[in-house]
């Protein structure tokens, strides 16, 4: 039932909540105007903006000066592959977490312990590394230590209750990228810690830096655990008796997932795409510190117009709104299922 | 519930995504730890030693430091306060019936899709520029002789501005889809109980909105700890920097991966004992 | 072929036991109805003997092979579930197809099988319809129908009219009792109703707390409940505890009289049903008694009034909710 309304009210509510709206949106607006308009008239005063004659000049300038179809380009690339990348680790992960959940650890090794396993594990790692150095000789027994510090961890987490694994999953996007930055510039680097003459091979003649091949699976690894988890609360929406139904239909796990679990959760899984899609075509400070030519995606594109030089502002506006274009489109669209995923199901 | 066959086969399920994120997560921060007690300095890579704590002690006494931690947290706790409260606000204005709820919903939400690097290029040039941008206008427009200079005079607090900006559609429209969600038995109740708005707000709709509230946060505090292209590019990294921001500049200006190695550390500190903190609460929320 | 045997079947979460050890012998083409209040463990029992869920001492054999350890789609078996689980992306036909697809048969194998089906179910014309357009009986029918076309030796039915308006689950029963007479197949049915158990059952299982307390026809269950909980669940309005729960009288094994009786009482609260009229009558120190009139009764609140329990329909009790020989 819906309470009475006073028109008065209505519309009161309605002029207020335009406002606003048209408020948020008003930067934008504002860079779509000045994008269409000549370099001094984008730097008149706003009331004269609007009356000056429209051009479409920018845009030319933009392509021929900065290449936009190549960063455009480059971004799909990255924010497609990523996000294709992150399904197929995301829908086995969530399906689990989902359909098959420990309520309790399986393992009885305590909490402690393991931070005791750990903790030591490194040490000694750090402890070799030290007494070393970093020798391509030797780097190797380097790794083997590595893998000794992270193998520990994971079974930790691997054994432990599903809220816990997931919210662990969780922390690891708290990890400041910061934290991470030199670690993965210096492994991504030529010269670095892992491209460089072994002497039993040289892998100097590779690198990772603004390269396709080290921008994907990262922009993948950086929000997979937020895809995991949008995923596996659409997933819980789904009755367990429908899945269970195909179990006694002779349905395999492979059929389950395929024919009933995936078609079921279309909108979810489209949805959760198209946030790892916006969240990889926006990522800004990887992309800024790791490519700066052939796998450099818009957010780089964009920041080469931050310096001032001379009159830039129209030719900014123009960039931001190609930049901005696509992936606003693709919002629009689909903001209703994608809001609906953002809440992470704390709304029933 | 499951049978221990598919338990089974959900372990091993899992078992792809936990690898790859263990080792994004402990790979470099292990290394990170590693280079933390190096004297390491890329200008002059051949020449790396033992350096003990003295990274951390330059860090942390680096005037920078204490200034940029303090922004960090200042940055993280306005922008969240700005956003929920004013996200709650225009959740309850947006949840009332009125013309053209789903323009106004498109344009509310355009925030949230614009890249960082463009906001920051936007906000900073089109609209807080002292002299051309439009704030600066419309306060000539009204007779000001020395409009604000945003950036030059309060930094932070433009990085903040733009910040919310982006965020606040986010929250807005999570609270707005909590409140469609409000039962409607329970409104008719708290109508035919008498509720006066405030107590209704109160009692009724506060508690509801108490989960996707912590959603929320937890969601900005992810992504608001780690700003990064809303300071670097309009260029106040030293007044308004945080501690993203420094250890970028420890290595990228000074070329000192112990220092840098030494700053995300702290970073990761500080990011675990909020996260601790909060993904205690979310946990409980996403049991309950 | 259609007999499940249960051999100490036992079920435990961790620390939590469901099923202590539950033993049980369904002939074929019975129908079997499992009733018990909500947590009794009896859908765990069916979902066991499903293969859904994890038996964790005991086994289970179907048509005398032990399938304890079977996947659950090779055991033979068809589930109706509570909330039908019909896969709402599939046309009733495929919903209906889809074990048989899995099965590896062939359209032309399959096309006269949902044929047979929907005719049976009257489901011909709603055969191209997704599940959410259809209403709430049409769906059951559709569950129902995935069911049979896999011709199984058993049916397992997990609550399946909870979910329909009470007009509608009068026939769905019938129904479904019909289908058992046509087909003659084996039927296991979780119920919390017990008019649903006593109407539909060849022989009733009763749970309490995970533990079998008595299987039995209705009859049997009615006339010699083996303890207090069975002699409480079955009979409707509930039996009346008296004397410190020792004895057990039925409302309508009671007479009344307002000049003579055993227990006198005054009248609180009648129920007119039409057919019978229900007395709750407050007994003093023997609390309150509920009575079953036949047709009208005359008696309104208020009134003193005697109650005499037919001796031989007396039931007794020991301390522990046994039965008691007398």
């Amino acid at each position: 039932m819906a309470r009475k309304q006073s028109t008065r009210r209505t519309v009161a509510i309605t002029i207020l909540a335009w406002f606003i709206g048209l408020l948020m949106f008003f930067p934008i607006l504002w860079t779509a105007v000045a994008a269409f308009k000549s370099e001094s008239d984008a730097y008149t005063l706003p009331q004269n903006m609007l009356s000056t004659p429209w051009t479409l000049e920018n845009f030319g300038i933009v392509q021929e000066r900065s290449d936009y179809f190549r960063y455009v380009f480059n971004t799909v690339i990255i924010a497609v592959l990523s996000t294709l990348l992150g399904l197929l680790f995301a829908v086995p992960a969530a399906w689990s977490m989902a359909f098959a959940p420990r309520t309790t650890p399986s393992s009885t090794i305590s909490g402690w312990g393991w931070l005791a396993i750990v903790f030591s594990c490194g040490l000694i790692a750090a402890g070799v590394l030290y007494a070393n150095g970093w020798h391509p000789q030797n780097a190797v027994v380097g790794f083997l230590l590595l893998l000794l510090c992270i193998v520990p961890p994971t079974a930790w987490v691997w054994t432990r209750a599903t809220t816990d694994t997931l919210l662990w999953m969780l922390s690891t996007k708290m990890m400041p990228p910061a934290g991470a930055l030199i670690a993965i510039y210096l492994m991504f680097n030529r010269n670095g810690l892992i491209f460089k003459d072994w002497g039993w091979i040289n892998l100097s003649e590779y690198n990772l830096i603004d390269s396709f091949w080290g921008m994907v699976p990262l922009a993948m690894l950086l929000n997979l655990p937020i895809i995991i988890w949008m995923l596996y609360t659409y997933f819980k929406e789904i009755p367990v008796e429908i899945l269970e139904a195909a179990r006694m239909d002779g349905a395999s796990l492979w059929n389950e997932i395929v024919r009933v679990l995936t078609p079921m959760a279309l909108p979810g899984i489209a949805s959760t795409c198209l946030l790892n899609l916006i969240l990889a075509w926006n990522e800004a400070f990887w992309s800024l510190n790791l490519t700066n030519k052939y796998a450099a995606p818009l957010s780089f594109f964009i920041s080469e117009y931050s310096s001032p030089e001379g009159q830039f502002w129209a030719k900014l506006s123009a960039a931001s709104l190609m930049a901005i274009v696509p992936i606003l489109i693709v919002g629009w669209f689909s903001q209703k299922q994608l809001v609906r995923g953002l809440t992470f199901g704390a709304v029933k | 519930m499951a049978t221990t066959q598919s338990q089974a086969i959900g372990k091993w399920a899992l078992a792809p995504s936990l690898l790859v994120l263990s080792g994004w997560a402990f790979i470099p921060l292990v290394l990170t730890i590693y280079f933390a007690f190096l004297r390491y300095n890329l200008q002059d890579p051949d020449n790396t030693s033992w350096f003990g704590l003295s990274n951390f002690y330059y860090f942390i006494t680096d005037p920078y430091f204490t200034k940029d931690l303090l922004h960090t947290l200042l940055l993280v706790f306005s922008t969240i306060v700005t956003t929920v409260v004013g996200g709650t606000l225009l959740a309850l204005l947006l949840d009332q019936p009125f013309l053209g709820r789903g323009v106004v919903r498109l344009l509310m939400i355009s925030p949230f899709f614009i890249m960082p690097t463009v906001s920051s290029l936007v906000w900073k040039n089109l609209l807080m520029h002292p002299v051309f941008g439009l704030f600066a206008g419309i306060q000539t427009y009204f007779g000001a002789l020395r409009p604000i200079d945003w950036f030059g005079t309060f930094p932070l607090i433009s990085v903040i501005i733009i910040v919310s900006w982006q965020w606040l559609p986010y929250a807005a429209l999570i609270l707005l889809t909590a409140l469609q969600s409000l039962d409607e038995e329970q409104k008719d109740a708290a109508a035919m109980d008498g509720t006066p708005p405030l107590s209704y707000f109160r009692y009724i709709v506060l508690p509801h909105l108490a989960r996707p509230i912590t959603v929320v946060i937890l969601i900005e505090t992810i992504f608001l700890l780690n700003i990064f292209a809303e300071i670097k590019l309009p260029g106040v990294g030293g007044v308004a920097g945080n501690l993203t921001y420094l250890v970028f500049s420890q290595l990228n200006d000074a070329n000192d991966v112990g220092a840098a190695a030494a700053g995300g550390l702290i970073a990761v500190v500080l990011a675990n004992l909020v996260s601790i903190f909060l993904v205690r609460i979310v946990g409980k929320n996403l049991e309950a | 072929m259609g007999t499940i045997q249960l051999k100490k079947v036992r079920k435990a979460f961790g620390e939590t036991v469901v099923i202590p050890g539950a033993d049980l012998d369904i002939k074929h083409g019975e129908f079997i109805v499992f009733v018990g209040p909500s947590g009794c463990g009896k859908s765990t029992l069916l979902r066991m003997i499903a293969g859904l869920e994890d038996i964790t001492a005991g086994e289970i054999l179907i048509d005398g092979k032990d399938m304890t350890d079977t996947a659950p789609a090779k055991r033979g078996l068809s589930m109706v579930f509570q909330s039908y689980a019909l896969y709402p992306h599939m046309s009733v036909r495929n919903n209906i197809a889809f074990g048989l697809k899995m099965a590896g048969e062939t359209p032309e194998q399959i096309a006269p099988k949902i044929a047979k089906a929907a005719a049976t179910l009257n489901l011909t014309e709603y055969l191209d319809r997704k599940p959410g357009q259809l209403s709430g009986g049409q769906r059951q029918r559709v569950a129902i129908g995935r069911a049979i076309v896999r011709n199984p030796s058993g049916f397992l039915f997990d609550e399946p009219l909870s979910n329909l308006d009470a007009a509608l689950r009068v026939n769905m029963r019938i129904f479904i009792m019909q289908l058992h007479q046509d087909l003659g197949s084996t039927m296991v049915y979780v119920t919390h109703d017990q008019v649903e158990a006593m109407t539909m059952a060849d022989r009733i299982v009763v749970l309490n707390r995970g533990v079998i307390e008595q299987v039995g026809t209705p009859m049997e269950l009615y006339n010699k409940p083996q303890s207090i909980f069975v002699a409480g669940f079955i009979g409707s309005p509930k039996m009346n505890f008296v004397e410190g729960n020792t004895i057990g009288v039925r409302p309508e094994h009671i007479a009344i009289s307002d000049k003579k009786g055993d227990w006198p009482g005054t009248v609180k609260i009648t129920e007119h049903l039409g057919s019978d009229t229900f007395l709750h009558v407050d007994a003093g120190k023997r609390g309150q008694i509920t009575v079953r009139a036949t047709g009208e009764s005359n008696y309104g609140p208020g009134d003193k009034i005697w109650m005499t329990p037919d001796a031989k329909r007396l039931h007794h009790f020991d301390a522990q909710g046994r039965v008691t020989k007398v």
